[in-house]
């Protein structure tokens, strides 16, 4: 069973490569483009049966390592 | 003192703090690689410099999850003191024996240079050759430098006297929203703490690589001179 963990910064922390990203689609023309936020998507074949237990997996996997939860938030979805 | 030296794949600055170490006290330090289970006999265990596993998923996230970090938690626990430079600090943050977190530096870029820290905490075995208020020069070569926490936490660690080091000009104004002084932009300018018993102590900056006047003088020597005695006390 496949899960997807996202992990981004927490709003409110600084993130500098969102913001250089943003830089860069404004010099490339994306005129008027808002906030812009950088995060990672970890894709997990975990040993789970029904999604609802995958994604529990998924969520103590990203508790224990995935993310840091002083800095960052996750969310965690069954993919197949 | 007998100091023990962890080494995890992708430390490179653990040669400059035996180095450091060898000189201040006389005696070599051990190197314990990370797959170890058991620490020998220390009075202090370092974790050094460098880019361990590659700085895979965020920096020290995997180191903190090495087999021998499960007996550096212990040996603190117990009152052991540890020091963690620059990666050490991040992986001390990333095992939750120091609170906190190292995000990307503020302006993105990786930065070797000078800077200067203001002891804001003396009297710990780190900082007992310091008095509070005196500035010295380190080195930094870091590209996860800036120093965050929630405002609660920033809080706490000022209430109980934790913030150990903040980056600050040469006479020691301390600016955080200046880049040329707090270059890494961290939370309240903070470059270094220290647990609740003051024993854990990391910082971003690089000390060890300022204890010979042969390569360019001696600001870091009074860290590891203060560890010394307060060790052999």
């Amino acid at each position: 069973m496949k899960v997807r963990v996202t992990v981004m910064l927490k709003e409110g922390v600084l993130d500098p490569q969102g913001k250089a990203i943003g830089h860069a689609l404004g010099t490339l023309g994306f005129a008027e483009l808002g906030e812009v936020r950088c995060g990672k998507v970890i894709d997990l074949d975990v040993p789970a049966n029904d999604a609802g237990a995958a994604v529990t997996q998924g969520e103590a996997m990203a508790r224990a390592l995935l993310a840091n939860d002083v800095i960052e938030d996750f969310s965690v979805e069954a993919l197949s | 003192m007998k100091a023990g030296i962890v080494v995890f794949p992708g430390t490179n600055r653990e040669r400059d703090m035996a180095q450091a170490l060898r000189l201040t006290s006389g005696v070599a330090p051990q190197m314990i690689w990370h797959r170890e289970t058991s620490l020998p006999s220390l009075d202090l265990v370092v974790l050094p410099g460098g880019f361990s596993h590659g700085d895979y998923l965020r920096s020290g996230a995997m180191a903190a999850h090495s087999p021998i970090m499960a007996e550096v938690r212990r040996f603190a626990e117990r009152g052991g003191y540890v020091l963690g430079v620059c990666n050490g600090f991040q992986i001390l943050t990333e095992a939750h024996l120091l609170p906190g977190a190292l995000l990307r530096n503020a302006g993105m870029r990786f930065l070797s240079q000078d800077c200067h820290l203001k002891v804001e905490r003396d009297g710990l075995a780190f900082t007992r050759r310091w008095t509070s208020g005196a500035v010295f020069r380190a080195p930094m070569a870091h590209g996860d430098g800036n120093y965050t926490a929630s405002e609660d936490t920033l809080d706490r660690l000022e209430g109980e006297g934790r913030v150990v080091f903040r980056y600050a000009t040469a006479d020691g104004a301390v600016l955080p929203q200046d880049r040329t002084c707090n270059p890494n932009g961290s939370a309240r300018a903070i470059a270094g703490i220290a647990s609740e018993n003051g024993r854990v102590c990391g910082l971003m900056p690089h000390p060890e690589n300022l204890v010979d006047p042969a390569i360019g003088g001696t600001d870091g020597a009074p860290l590891f001179t203060g560890l010394i005695e307060a060790l052999a006390a």
